[in-house]
């Protein structure tokens, strides 16, 4: 870890301009992925902008009949809130199935958007990685990559992103509100926010630096039930070996690939009619393995067609 | 030589009078622990400020240090002092041993520029924070010149080589029997490198008095590691003090002392300061040793009726090429079923990864994994309930050495088990439960571990207020030693737990091998046994010899002791009236353990049956644990509580074994892929639902004087078999390498067409 600054402002463009201000400053939520990253000398911001006492952990219904929920609002609020959990019952499915509870206390919606990926190189200095060191080369790619990507991964990086609740709010087509380092606010699509690797796989989203989450805005509930489906090496606290979540007829899938995955063919074929499982391989037929985890390909077929058998006998809905 | 024979006759802790003895009292140092007040070696408060040190690893897995650049490490903020294989501090050589008594050689840090594996330190930081010692760290530049090295176990079996002074078992005609057999069984079975995970790194706190050292350190054995810095410093023991009061957990992982111990020491000297330094949780899984990876194949020849004649278990193992060690992961074969032509051995191969040691039952954990598979697989071909597989090949005396068992009740664990599980529900057909989308099903296995009783000592004092105190160079790493002790003390002296204290991890005390093989309760619980009979008569004698007594006169042999008091029938004391009148400076005696010389006609062991039953995910592979039970025979329970808490735990690491625990090497690099506790999956709360275990009644007075045996490391020898095979009898995939992840598991499913 290096020697860093610290300040923790009260007011959101305050904490914009700080970061703006600053070269290598970063924000700080729970700090849950970025303090273990800078123990490890992975991150080393020369400031830390301490983001918890903004006025952003508030969550209100829009008006037409969406939830916007501030990024400081913390995973556990966030899963056990009665609006979500009665409208968006995905979305709860998908947070308690991460981390640990002192993990979801601590974690905020912002920050688990932002986590960066588990890739066991990415996490060991002593290894190249084109994530941590541009250039370096990928260890993986040759590796003990039995949880690698599926779907859009390159010669420079086949890791995945981690998150389960960006696979909900993908699902759901959630979207994002923005603050610019100039103070401008903007709106995207949560399933723009990250980028694929590319050659590049060191930019992993489309924000502007010191670029700053202020919400996520969900849609009204589309119709239909609502699956999150988890597979994992133990019950708990284990990242995903991969993962579906089924909103009506809306599909995506977690842990293939260096984001959220949306799962548009799948889509398009149920759409069209066809059955869970031929919709479920539909989106599958474009996956590549690597050779070592091909048993993702027709893990997530299974789980993707049970799940949408699941949501259609109306499951969360 | 005492005999067993001396071991019969009735006792303080085998009459258990108050009833102390057995019942689940609360841990002794609970509290202390619970409220963060209980300080472990890295939090022990030195007489003055201290710097801290920190680690640099070796990045390749072998070759030599060409070069390494401190000078940035140096000029960073706060740095004391950087030490490298050029300007460390002299040390005795590898292997040197001034003192021949000395348990442990010299074993010194950063010794050369040689570098035998991944995570080998290379350099050491101390700074006046642990943040600037780490910085500065990072900033040394070391170059290596790699050599080849040997990191893939299994594409390395053709290197396997007899372990030096060992030869295979052989005891019939094992060949030709198992050729003639009826029914056969050849199978082959993989375990993976395990590492211990304790929660607690390796830490030390050193600092100097003159030319004394105190070194507050998380280590398993007290001497071992006192020694083995004597050695390492060139200076007598006695100018060691190794304290060891609290450790966060050990499974054989600290049985040794690391660079830690080592360079805490050294560098107080140079600073003329305490010096604390730990190892990461990194350096933990790098650096420290780890149960080697087993490979091992199983034949089995059976008669139509179950019976066995012939019988191989052949173990493959490796070791670090620098430091043998053998994983005799075949021997606990060799006492388990009857069977005239038998064959068991090991081979060895010599890797240049970090070195292999014990771990939570040696040979045990991982070689049972795949006898007790075999056994399942046999009982299917031949239409055999797996239980009554295994009473139909139960011995009626030990079946390699023909000795009689001091007890063996491991027929009683199989039934008491399976009527306890409700094993009688148990589809035989495999594939056959189904709940929802779950296919359900029950495995079982036997266990077996030995039991060792090693020499000890104990000292016991008491003072004017009627206070007990016993003091043994003894650990407790989490298991309950500390009030097991305290139990054994205030049954024998009659008095209460409230009355007693245990002081324990000094190397000041009266010495005991430390906690290790599950020998700890058994060796160290009859030394303090032992210490307090010896108090007992020192107090009978003080109150018939002192006038003031109203024992003054009367026979030693009808004293009895009882409710704080020493009496003669109704001629009474309080032990503290006594003591504070007639040796106001207390009362202290020293006790002592060793084996009987006869201890080793018996075969004795610790005995107990696995029963699992688990969920097989349809869907997506993924097998969860519903219910799991043992039933265990090992001796008198001291502690229904804490030996519960030890057998609940192996079975719970034997779960993990079975699902998710396991280290890989990087071909490439020589280190472990998983090196922190997100990526080794050791079983979490959710992970074990319904697991529970009991005891059977037992008290094996071939054992030691209070009959009891060791319970710490008998829970985790064949648990992960049970759940091997509750997942072939839920849903047919019969996997033989562990752990069984998703991916085998549905690799498996989809084989089957399911
Ligand atoms: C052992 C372990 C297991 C885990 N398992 C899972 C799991 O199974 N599933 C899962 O989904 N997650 C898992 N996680 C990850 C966890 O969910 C994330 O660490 C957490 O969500 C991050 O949130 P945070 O608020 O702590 O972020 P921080 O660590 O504070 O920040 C993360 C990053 O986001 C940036 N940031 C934070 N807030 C904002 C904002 N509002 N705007 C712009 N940038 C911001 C920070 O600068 C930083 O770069 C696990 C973590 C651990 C340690
Ligand atoms: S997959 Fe990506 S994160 Fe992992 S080593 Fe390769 S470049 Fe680094």
């Amino acid at each position: 870890m290096r020697p860093f600054t610290y300040e923790r402002p009260t007011d959101v463009a305050a904490a914009v301009k700080a970061v703006a201000a600053t070269p290598g400053a970063k924000f700080l939520a729970g700090g849950t992925n970025l303090l273990d990253l800078m123990k490890l000398d992975i991150e080393q911001p020369t400031h830390l902008v301490d983001v918890n006492r903004l006025p952003l952990a508030g969550m209100e219904d829009t008006s037409d009949g969406g939830l916007r929920i501030g990024s400081m609002v913390t995973n556990s609020h966030l899963a056990a809130d009665a609006r979500v959990r009665s409208r968006y019952s995905v979305l709860t499915q998908a947070i308690v199935s991460g981390g640990s509870g002192q993990l979801r206390n601590k974690a905020t919606a912002g920050g688990n958007l932002l986590q960066r990926t588990r890739c066991a190189y990415f996490y060991d200095p002593s290894k190249p990685c084109n994530k941590r060191l541009p250039g370096s080369g990928c260890s993986a790619l040759d590796g003990l990559n039995r949880n690698s990507a599926i779907f859009g991964a390159s010669e420079a990086c086949i890791a995945t992103h981690p998150s389960d609740m960006a696979v909900a709010l993908t699902a759901l087509g959630a979207s994002l509100e923005t603050m610019t380092a100039d103070g401008a606010t903007r709106t995207l699509a949560v399933a723009d926010l990250h980028r694929l690797p590319g050659d590049t796989p060191h930019i992993e989203t489309t924000l502007a630096a010191g670029e700053l989450i202020t919400a996520v805005v969900l849609p009204p509930a589309p119709a239909g039930g609502q699956v999150y489906r988890k597979a994992r090496d133990r019950a708990s606290y284990a990242g995903g070996l991969a993962s579906v979540a089924v909103v009506g007829s809306q599909v995506a899938f977690g842990a293939v690939a260096h984001k959220p995955w949306r799962a548009e063919k799948t889509e398009a074929a149920l759409a069209s009619g066809a059955g869970a499982v031929e919709a479920a391989h539909a989106e599958l037929a474009g996956a590549q393995d690597n050779g070592k985890n091909g048993f993702k390909i027709a893990l997530v077929a299974r789980m993707t067609a049970d799940a949408l058998a699941q949501a259609r006998e109306g499951r969360g809905a | 030589m005492s005999s067993v024979k001396d071991w019969a006759a009735p006792n303080p802790v085998t009459e258990n009078r108050s009833g102390i003895i057995g019942k689940g009292v609360e841990r002794y140092e609970g509290k202390l622990k619970v409220t963060g007040t209980a300080a472990y070696a890295y939090e022990v408060e030195p007489p003055s400020a201290p710097a801290y040190g920190y680690l640099l690893a070796a990045t390749i897995a072998k070759g030599r240090i060409t070069a390494i650049d401190i000078s940035a490490a140096e000029a960073s903020p706060g740095v004391k002092l950087v030490w490298t294989h050029l300007n460390v501090p002299k040390q005795a050589r590898r292997g040197e041993r001034i003192n021949p008594r000395s348990q442990r050689p010299a074993n010194p840090a950063l010794a050369g520029d040689r570098v035998e594996f991944f995570g080998q330190p290379v350099a050491f930081v101390a700074a006046d924070t642990w943040e600037n010692a780490r910085a500065a760290a990072n900033l040394i530049r070391v170059s290596y010149a790699a050599e080849p090295a040997v990191l893939d176990f299994r594409a390395s079996l053709d290197l396997a080589e007899m372990p030096d002074g060992e030869e295979d078992v052989l005891i019939g005609d094992f060949e030709g029997a198992y050729a003639r057999a009826p029914a056969q069984i050849d199978e082959t079975y993989f375990s993976p490198l395990q590492n211990h995970v304790q929660m607690e790194p390796c830490a030390t706190t050193a600092w100097w008095e003159g030319d004394k050292v105190t070194v507050h350190t998380s280590i398993q054995m007290v001497k071992g590691g006192q020694h083995a810095l004597a050695e390492t410093l060139a200076i007598p023991s006695e100018k060691v003090h190794l304290l060891t009061r609290y450790i966060g957990g050990g499974f054989g992982g600290k049985g040794q002392a690391y660079d830690d111990l080592t360079l805490a020491a050294l560098g107080a000297r140079a600073l003329g300061q305490p010096v604390k330094l730990t190892y990461t949780r990194q350096q933990m899984f790098q650096a420290t040793i780890h149960r080697p990876a087993v490979s091992m194949r199983v034949r089995l020849g059976a008669e139509p009726d179950g019976r066995l004649n012939a019988f191989a278990v052949e173990a493959v193992t490796h070791c670090a090429r620098s430091a043998s060690f053998v994983e005799h992961a075949a021997n606990f074969s060799r006492n388990l079923y009857a069977a005239p032509n038998r064959l068991t051995g090991h081979r060895l191969v010599k890797m240049d990864i970090p070195h292999a040691g014990p771990m939570r039952a040696p040979g045990e954990a991982s070689g049972m994994l795949s006898l007790e598979c075999a056994m399942d697989e046999l009982a299917e071909k031949l239409g055999i309930d797996p239980i009554e597989l295994r009473l139909r090949n139960e011995p009626d005396v030990d079946p390699e050495t023909g000795k009689p068992f001091s007890i063996r009740q491991l027929t009683e664990c199989l039934n008491t088990g399976a009527q306890r599980f409700g094993w009688s529900r148990r589809n035989p057909k495999p594939g056959q439960v189904r709940d929802g989308r779950w296919l359900v099903g029950m495995g079982m296995a036997a266990a077996i571990r030995g039991n060792f009783l090693l020499p000890a000592k104990a000292g016991v004092r008491i003072d004017g207020t009627g206070v007990i105190t016993l003091r043994q160079g003894m650990t407790d790493i989490g298991t309950g030693t500390y009030t097991i002790l305290a139990q054994i003390t205030a049954e024998t002296m009659g008095v209460t737990m409230d009355e007693v204290k245990v002081e324990l991890g000094d190397s000041e005390f009266p010495p005991a091998p430390g906690s290790g093989g599950q020998f700890g309760a058994a060796t160290a619980g009859s030394a303090a046994f032992e210490a307090n009979m010896n108090l007992r008569r020192a107090l009978a004698e003080l109150a018939i010899g002192d006038p003031n007594s109203p024992l003054y006169g009367g026979d030693p042999t009808y004293v009895t002791f009882g409710n704080g008091n020493i009496a003669i029938e109704n001629r009474s004391e309080s032990l503290a009236t006594l003591v504070s009148r007639a040796a106001p400076d207390g009362v202290y005696v020293e006790g002592a353990i060793s084996p009987a010389a006869d201890a080793r006609d018996y075969s004795q062991h610790t005995y107990g049956g696995h029963f699992a039953e688990v969920g097989v995910d349809t869907v997506t592979g993924e097998v969860r644990m519903r219910r799991m039970f043992g039933v265990f025979a090992a001796g008198r329970i001291l502690n229904a509580k804490t030996a519960k808490s030890q057998v609940t735990g192996g079975m719970i690491w034997g779960v993990g074994t079975a699902l998710t625990e396991g280290n890989v090497v990087d071909n490439r690099y020589g280190s472990f892929i998983n090196q922190d506790m997100a990526g080794y999956l050791v079983p979490s709360h959710a992970d074990i639902v319904d697991l529970d275990a009991i005891f059977l009644e037992e008290a094996d007075d071939k054992a030691n004087p209070m009959g009891i045996k060791g319970v710490g490391e008998l829970g985790i020898c064949g648990a992960g078999a049970a759940v091997a095979n509750a997942i072939y009898n839920a849903c047919g995939v019969r996997l033989r390498d562990f752990p069984m992840t998703p991916d085998k598991v549905l690799e498996g499913l989809m084989a089957k067409g399911l």
